[in-house]
């Protein structure tokens, strides 16, 4: 099996789910009970939290544990803007989000916020003087996600940091769900005051993630009950899952820095060699980030291609997985205007560190084959 | 970045003559250990001042930690630059644009510790002042009341150029007092107690009266983590829990309800006196305040008090709840104090206590318990640990994270 869909998700490293199934079993009491067993349960996750909040350099209290990207996302702009809208209406946003980001600021139009979608450029990035040209007095947050999960692209986050540093109402949330242990920020350094991670995309268990909230910024609760979680999210905390994305993390990141190159090579591997393929245009940018490779082959659907794929146990997708049911093309592709013949036949290869140069050959030679066939049946 | 370095004022330590270099040593130790998590950072210590060399840590993290250290008056960021004037101008122009937002005026403060330098404060003060001003936009003079106040301060090897200063906890580096024992309950004075006498130099140890199974583990673990947060202001702290259940049962049986608070608290001086003795400690420190419940009347005091020769410090003896409670809350003690678990102060709490005790009636009552005993079997079966600071992996839990 070759897995190239590791921006859909990722493999639950074997560690990880073997902590999931002891802390399951043995610590399976309730933190907030006052018995030895929630004790437990309450110091583990606190161990839990203090070992994220170490690697992502920031303090304890910073971490809320979510249920994933798109909670944490929700959390993010509902949050904000809810909590403070006597402050002002205006949310800036920009035209690649990902849907669970795009959606919730569709829904607070629906509450009379008023939302600009910031343009991007053919690589994908925002400019930094059309971003300053949108905020006025009455914007309240800055929401954008750092490495666009069809394309690759890196949005400019230090830059927007810093210019939104000099503008103390605006808080600025980073959707970093695809750069996690991929394309490494420090929230302190960029002036970020919200960003959504999830545990899915680094090796950890599903229906984990965490919303880092600068202390100091106020959020309105979308889950109100208990008092878990900084009164943030009520509701019994996920201790397994919760756990077990803390060493998903510990280990993800050492592969990181072990390994930093190890993508990059990967992706440039593949690149070049689909650049040599007649008929097949790149669509990810040079500079993008190194684990996303987006390509299209204009003419054919690409349903078809990850069809004749999959019956090799070949694994890749066509957008990005939460929209590719939809039978539409990219709406990312479409913003960055590559064109609807590329936007409607797009493939993305997405890798993790466990992926071989030898399964990129293998792929490049599957797709080539692949390729002919189909151009013969479809032309 | 411009900021390198974090230059550190000694609070007291200027007063203690002969003794000084013995304090400066320990403040030098304390600061070394809470910077522990900072493998980069370097301290040098010169006379009157000590510096961190940040090596590209995180000076935020650094400041917080330093902000805990009893023996620090205050500490700025700063910047390290060469003794010469056009160095001293860079730096001061660096130092100030990264604070730059929303201040509109200045002044520059230079002091000479290096006389052999040749230009003098005041010129000193005109030409980076005036450096600064060609070099930015809207800033203006105020000397009277400046946004910024740039300190440059001249020293023997290199200058120091820093705005702004935090504000450090005062008092004298722990450990260069001796060592008292703490009466810890888990409520909310006894934790500030612990707090102020740590300010003023002495090491704590802590004791706790735990009666299983009336006070459960959470109570035990509400003080483990009460103590965990007294050793960010004191490191490593050493807590003993006293087994206190068999006390109380004999107190219950055997003494009318309205002495038997005065009894128990007797009992847990003469324990608290027995492990300082053994721990080589010179004082009993407790929450007590005067007044605030039926303990602690000057009656109570005295009466309880007769059963030790130690001396008891009671550093919030004066002191209003309101007052005590805004120490718990900046130490951040209050938050854990405030969880309801039941401790061995409240669970047998009989109906009516006495507030004025005597020391005769108690006398007479006492000799209903065998009290060497008690004292004996409590103290043999302690159950003593270390309590360091920081979150240290429970061994159970290091193969799950």
């Amino acid at each position: 099996m070759i897995y190239f869909d590791n921006s859909a998700t990722t493999k639950p490293y074997k560690e990880v789910l073997e902590t999931y199934s002891k802390v399951s079993e043995v610590y399976f009491g309730n933190p907030s009970s006052l018995h030895t067993l929630g004790k437990e349960a309450e110091m583990l996750l606190d161990q839990g939290r203090d070992q994220i909040a170490k690697l992502l350099k920031v303090n304890k209290k910073e971490i809320i544990f979510t249920s994933g990207g798109t909670e944490g996302n929700n959390l993010a702009i509902k949050g904000t803007a809810l909590e403070h809208k006597n402050r002002g209406k205006h949310l800036i946003t920009t035209s690649v989000e990902h849907a669970s980001n795009y959606e919730a600021f569709a829904q607070l139009e629906k509450f009379g916020f008023e939302v600009t979608f910031l343009n991007v450029n053919e690589s994908g990035e925002i400019s930094i003087s059309e971003l300053k040209d949108a905020l006025r007095d009455d914007t309240i947050l800055v929401s954008m996600i750092h490495v666009n999960n069809e394309l690759g692209s890196i949005q400019p986050i230090k830059e927007v940091g810093e210019l939104l540093k000099d503008y103390p109402k605006v808080y600025f949330h980073v959707d970093h769900v695809q750069g996690m242990t991929k394309v490494p920020i420090s929230f302190k350094d960029c002036y970020i005051d919200l960003c959504t991670i999830s545990g899915h995309k680094f090796h950890g268990p599903k229906g984990t993630g965490v919303l880092y909230v600068r202390q100091g910024v106020k959020l309105f609760s979308l889950l109100t009950g208990g008092v878990q979680e900084n009164n943030l999210r009520a509701g019994t905390e996920n201790i397994p899952g919760n756990v077990a994305m803390a060493k998903a993390l510990r280990l993800s990141m050492g592969k990181f820095v072990d390994n930093k190159n190890h993508l990059n090579e990967l992706r440039n591997r593949l690149v070049n060699s689909l650049r040599e393929i007649d008929g097949i245009v790149v669509n990810s940018p040079d500079n993008g980030a190194p684990h996303i490779v987006n390509f299209s082959l204009p003419g054919i659907k690409p349903e078809v291609v990850i069809q004749a794929l999959g019956e090799r146990k070949i694994y890749v997708s066509t957008k990005s997985a939460c929209s590719s049911k939809l039978n539409e093309p990219s709406r990312i592709l479409m913003v960055t205007g590559l064109g609807q013949e590329r936007a409607e036949s797009a493939i993305r290869a997405s890798f993790a560190f466990e992926n071989t140069k030898e399964e990129v050959d293998e792929f490049v030679n599957a797709l080539k084959i692949i390729f002919l066939q189909l151009k013969e049946v479809m032309r | 970045m411009n900021y390198n370095h974090i230059v550190i004022r000694y609070a007291e330590l200027a007063l203690k003559g002969k003794n000084r270099s013995q304090f400066e040593r320990r403040l030098q130790e304390n600061i070394k250990i809470a910077l522990k998590p900072f493998p980069n950072v370097k301290i040098e210590r010169t006379y009157g001042r000590m510096f961190v060399q940040l090596n590209g840590e995180d000076h935020e993290l650094i400041a917080e930690k330093l902000s805990k250290i009893f023996g620090i008056h205050s500490f700025s960021i700063a910047v390290k630059v060469e003794n010469t004037l056009e160095k001293i101008q860079d730096g001061a122009l660096r130092a100030i644009t990264e604070i730059l937002e929303g201040n509109k005026t200045f002044k520059v403060s230079a002091k000479r510790a290096n006389k052999g330098f040749p230009i003098d404060s005041q010129k000193l003060n005109y030409e980076v002042g005036g450096y600064i001003l060609e070099n930015t936009e809207g800033l203006t003079v105020d000397v009277h009341h400046p946004d910024i106040e740039v300190k440059v301060e001249v020293r023997e090897v290199a200058t120091y150029i820093s705005c702004g200063v935090y504000k450090g906890s005062g008092g004298l580096p722990v450990g260069t007092g001796g060592k008292v024992v703490l009466m810890l309950s888990g409520g909310i004075d006894s934790p500030v107690a612990g707090y102020l006498a740590m300010k003023r130099g002495v090491k704590i140890e802590a004791i706790h009266f735990h009666s299983p199974p009336y006070t459960n583990e959470r109570a035990k673990q509400k003080v483990i983590d009460l103590t965990k947060v007294l050793t960010e202001y004191g490191g490593k702290i050493k807590l003993h829990v006293v087994p206190f259940t068999k006390i109380q049962m004999e107190i219950h049986k055997v003494i009318p309800g309205n002495y038997t608070m005065t009894i128990m608290r007797r009992m847990m001086l003469r324990i608290s006196e027995r492990i300082a003795e053994q721990q080589k400690a010179f004082a009993i420190t407790t929450g007590e305040s005067l007044g605030q419940v039926a303990s602690q009347t000057l009656h109570s005091m005295h009466t309880i008090n007769e059963v030790t020769n130690m001396p008891v410090l009671r550093p919030l003896v004066t002191m209003d709840k309101l007052e005590v409670i805004d120490i718990a809350q900046k130490i951040g003690t209050f938050d854990l104090s405030i969880l309801p678990y039941e401790d061995c102060c409240t669970i047998f709490l009989p109906p009516e206590t006495s507030t004025k005790p005597l020391r005769d009636k108690a006398h007479k009552y006492e000799e209903k318990l065998d009290i060497e005993a008690l004292i004996e079997e409590a103290v043999g079966n302690l159950d003593s640990f270390d309590i360091l600071p920081g979150i240290e992996a429970s061994k159970d839990f290091e193969d799950l994270l």
